[in-house]
């Protein structure tokens, strides 16, 4: 394989891995819900920004880690209680309306909060680039690639093998049935909302030595993230991994053979082209309508 | 006698109203918004010089009063605040526009409604045509091109790539970069570009690696999409000089780039290293004052941007001073006859033909080393 | 009451935020029939505002087309568009096709935004003013009444596509896709009439913007002022044309307001988005129609 061709796949591989995290916080909430949460962005961005704050403070990082994923769990859990929950009969486009809101008041108040400024997180391990083959990779991106799976495995065992796990897959199959057997889907929604909060902090602090954070670095990742989740299929945690990794594959492949202008074009004519042959993305499960 | 007194007392107290009413500077910055880390300095510089100004006793006798709106990058939203200004604030003269599509929006209601309007925002196109009552005082994205090629060629370069952005003032640049590189005797071999939100810019660079004969790159670019062009480029471990633009020119690039930063080269304003200006150098006084009143009181790194604002404000107030009025005609006529004036960007020649007035030496060769600027002593 | 309004408006400034309102309003009432009556979600028609805009003021500016005659062949063309992927995206339902829609909107930003020879790119281009049989129309108040006038026409037209039968029928899909499909409404070219109708009339809105302002950037056609749009329709009503209006109205003129504010618009706005959604899932005007009728049948 050519150097260039290697390195165009390490490029993909290590963007994919960011939208696959992103996007397993879509999926974990749509899930439980149906409701995309459009703020999802928001909790990647608090994640990085309120480390780099504890940092500042003088605390050392793994506390820091552990701090911002806890504040961002806790703003997952506000917005369930405060935004969500009273509004959980609404129509699909006014549950949109109201997750975009949230992600509009949060930039808003972490424009405030923080600064406007971009900031940095040191890498974990280092920024000795990796040779493979005559291409380089960042160790960053092993950090990431290797959360990412040990995330999924831990969720794959939390669905299956705990009960509010179950739980919550139970409301995502059938609300009502669900309540009958006794769940709480109050407090599923509650424990959806804050697990994808705090994935989605995890994300954003991995990715944060690579990308770098700032208030509005939400926006964009959020919207790929979305992307990659309905690619992959909503409702899908592998789909959604599945999906991150192939739309940054995409994307580095589109910019180093075709047009680096055009990369973000290809990547979405090509979810376009996927939707129309499977209206379900790659792995979304066929749904049927009841009259 | 009481009637006169009375009279007396009117015009007096009418001359003292006319008087007592204050000059209006109006402003539309992007405060927030993706353009923000180039508004937010500005609201601030303005702010604090306004407040200057009045506790100094105020212009012609009068004091000062900034009426300032957040268009937050977005050319409508500036130009309804633009027509806000004019018309319902009544404002005497209009400093701002942060990036080049807010103010090129605006262009229009400024020629139409006879208001001076002094810009911020860096492409050529601002002030070429001339207009008459549109200047600028940011040094253009042409001459940041030509002070780079003028760079290269003296470290030998004559084979150079090109990799930018998607905003407006990369792709400016890049446009200015690729018309001016063949006056300068630079061709460009390859030219790349990156989205947004990008974070990883490695498959550009690869291609910009495998070009054959390339001997320099230059990244057009601002906000973090340079930072990342940076790591990047050591990762790879591409070894041809980088150059950046001075849309990165401040110590948060250098931050955020970290050790990948050392050795590249970029034109700024002397404002980045004030205190280390020679004595002698005749901009030192005003960045050295103008850095340390920022610094103290917004405790944060002084920015070039800023520095425009604080240029834009106080050429506007110089020019009320020169023609002894506020009225539009007379300000905009001194204004265009400004010379000699010393700002943070540089030494500023006005005239009929060009509303810009800095030339090549106001820009400065800079290079990172070790965390932090120094100039680049020519030869070098 | 679009008569009356003139009389509150004291200068140009004002004017030209109550043509900003008028002209969003032909949108949202387009779009309402797609999101209120068709029960359809749409996160791109920017796209097809910026379309609209940009076909216009480059026909007008690079080839010299009369900017009546760009206007319409950009609006047509829009149409045209729209009634080709309408087909393939509207057999997606809920967030796939919000993700679709979303897709599509982004790439007219990002084409429009980087072919800078034609469309000056992030910058924008400057457009001529419009001119109809050679004069051209020019002045708050001329261009208040013609967006006044188009408002009005566009508002009728939408009422009486309502309450025909065609109407009836984007209702009942509404309600149920499968339902409707059962008693013989052919649901996909109902979908697509409503898509293509709020095509065109946001395209038209986009044009005469363009002409308008004088200007125009890709910030026109973002994912930022799709939301805005939607968010216009919902806010106000869905499934309600004057609920339409209302919510462009409130939405266009709130920002004025908020400049107050200055750091904390971002916040307050989202704040009010948020909270009207949730006290008032069905959006302003209805929400006040349902208390209105509370209020009379109470017993004197």
């Amino acid at each position: 394989m050519s150097a260039q061709l290697l390195q165009f796949l390490l490029s993909g591989l290590t963007v994919g891995a960011i939208y696959a995290l992103v996007a397993l916080g879509f999926a974990i909430i749509y899930n439980a819900s149906h409701v995309i949460n459009f703020a999802q962005g928001e909790f990647v961005m608090i994640g990085g920004m309120a480390t780099v704050s504890f940092i500042d403070a003088g605390l050392p990082l793994p506390l820091s880690i552990v701090l911002a994923v806890g504040a961002a769990a806790l703003v997952g859990l506000l917005l369930e209680k405060l935004a969500i929950e009273p509004a959980r009969n609404a129509s699909v486009v006014t549950l949109i309306i109201i997750t975009i809101g949230a992600s509009i008041l949060l930039r808003g108040l972490a424009s405030l909060a923080w600064d406007k400024k971009i900031h940095a997180l040191p890498a974990f391990s280092g920024e000795a680039p990796i040779a493979l083959g005559g291409a380089t990779l960042l160790p960053q991106t092993l950090w990431v690639l290797g959360v990412a799976a040990v995330v999924l495995a831990l969720l794959w065992w939390f669905f299956n093998r705990t009960l509010t796990g179950s739980a919550i897959l139970a409301v995502s199959h059938n609300r009502l049935a669900a309540q009958l057997m006794g769940v709480s889907v109050r407090r599923v929604l509650l424990v959806s909302f804050g697990l994808s909060a705090a994935l989605g902090a995890l994300a954003g602090i991995l990715i944060a030595p690579i990308t770098f954070t700032s208030w509005d670095v939400g926006v964009m990742l959020g919207l790929k993230g979305f992307a990659a989740a309905i690619l992959g299929g909503l409702g899908s945690g592998p789909g959604a991994v599945v999906g991150g990794l192939a739309l940054g594959m995409i994307e580095s492949l589109g910019a180093g053979y075709l047009s680096s202008a055009y990369k973000d074009v290809f990547a979405f004519l090509i979810i376009l082209a996927a939707l129309v042959v499977l209206p379900n993305g790659l792995f979304g499960r066929r749904t049927s309508e009841r009259v | 006698m009481v009637l006169r007194l009375a009279l007396l007392a009117l015009a007096a107290t009418l001359g003292f109203s006319v008087q007592a009413q204050p000059i209006r500077i109006g402003a539309f910055l992007a405060v927030t918004g993706p353009a923000a880390f180039l508004g937010d300095p500005e609201q601030k510089t303005l702010e604090l010089y306004v407040e200057k100004t009045n506790a100094a006793g105020g212009v012609l006798g009068r004091k000062l009063e900034l009426v300032s709106y957040d268009s937050a990058g977005d050319a409508e939203k500036a130009r309804t605040y633009a027509r806000r200004l004019i018309e319902q604030d009544r404002v005497d003269v209009i400093v701002g526009g942060s990036t080049t599509g807010e103010t090129m929006a605006v262009v229009p209601l400024a020629e139409a409604a006879g208001m001076p309007f002094i810009s911020l925002a860096g492409a050529v196109v601002i002030v070429e045509p001339v207009k008459k009552w549109v200047f600028k005082t940011p040094h253009t994205d042409r001459m940041a091109c030509e002070k780079i090629f003028v760079d290269m060629r003296a470290r030998g370069a004559t084979r150079a790539a090109l990799i930018s952005g998607s905003g407006g003032f990369d792709k400016s640049m890049r446009a200015e970069c690729l018309k001016v590189a063949g006056k300068h005797g630079v061709s460009i071999v390859a030219d790349e570009t990156y989205g947004a939100g990008d974070t990883d810019m490695t498959a550009q660079l690869t291609k910009i690696k495998n070009a054959a004969g390339v001997q320099a790159v230059l990244n057009a670019g601002f906000g973090q999409g340079p930072a990342i062009v940076t790591k990047n480029y050591r990762q790879l471990g591409i070894a041809v000089p980088l150059y950046q633009s001075h849309g990165v020119a401040s110590k948060q690039f250098v931050k955020l780039a970290g050790d990948a930063a050392e050795g590249v080269r970029l034109p700024a304003a002397a404002l980045l290293v004030a205190e280390t200006l020679p004595d002698a150098d005749a901009q030192k006084k005003v960045v050295v004052d103008y850095k340390r009143a920022y610094e103290a009181r917004f405790r944060q790194e002084v920015s070039t941007f800023g520095g425009h604002a604080y240029d834009g404000l106080m050429l506007a107030l110089e020019a009320m001073r020169r023609a002894g009025s506020t009225e539009k005609a007379k300000v905009r006529d001194a204004l265009e006859s400004i010379r000699g004036y010393m700002g943070t960007a540089g030494a500023v020649n006005m005239s009929a033909q060009d509303h810009m007035g800095l030339d090549l030496t106001a820009f400065r060769m800079l290079e990172v080393r070790q965390g932090d600027w120094q100039l680049v002593k020519p030869g070098h | 009451m679009l008569l009356l309004l003139p009389l509150a408006l004291p200068n140009a400034y004002t004017y030209e935020v109550a043509i900003l309102v008028g002209l969003n309003a032909i949108v949202c009432v387009g779009l309402n029939l797609l999101v209120g009556f068709a029960g359809q979600v749409s996160l791109g028609h920017a796209g097809f505002f910026g379309l609209g805009a940009y076909g216009s003021a480059i026909l007008a500016a690079r080839y010299g087309w009369p900017p009546l005659a760009a206007l319409a062949a950009a609006t047509a063309a829009t149409g045209a568009l729209a009634w080709l992927i309408g087909r393939p995206i509207l057999r997606l339902k809920g967030h796939y096709l919000a993700m679709a829609t979303l897709g599509f909107g982004i790439i007219v930003s990002i084409v429009v935004a980087n072919e800078d020879r034609v469309t000056g790119g992030p910058d924008g281009m400057s457009v001529p003013p419009l001119s109809v049989l050679g004069t051209a129309i020019a002045g708050e108040k001329t261009w208040y009444w013609l967006v006044a006038a188009l408002l009005v026409a566009t508002v009728w037209v939408a009422l009486n596509l309502i309450d025909s039968p065609r109407g009836r029928a984007l209702r009942a899909l509404h309600g149920s896709e499968t339902a409707a499909q059962a008693i013989g409404i052919d649901a996909a070219r109902h979908k697509l009439s409503a898509f293509v109708i709020s095509a065109l009339l946001a395209a038209a809105a986009g044009a005469l913007t363009a002409h308008y302002a004088g200007f125009i950037t890709p910030a026109k056609a973002s994912f930022l002022h799709s939301i805005e749009l939607i968010t216009m329709v919902v806010f106000g009503g869905m499934a309600s044309t004057f609920g339409a209006v209302v919510g462009a109205a409130v939405l266009t003129t709130l920002p004025q307001f908020l400049t107050v504010f200055k750091e904390y618009e971002m916040v307050l706005l989202g704040a009010v988005m948020m909270l009207t959604m949730i006290f008032m899932p069905r959006g302003l005007v209805p929400t006040l129609e349902k208390a209105l009728a509370a209020a009379r049948r109470k017993p004197l």
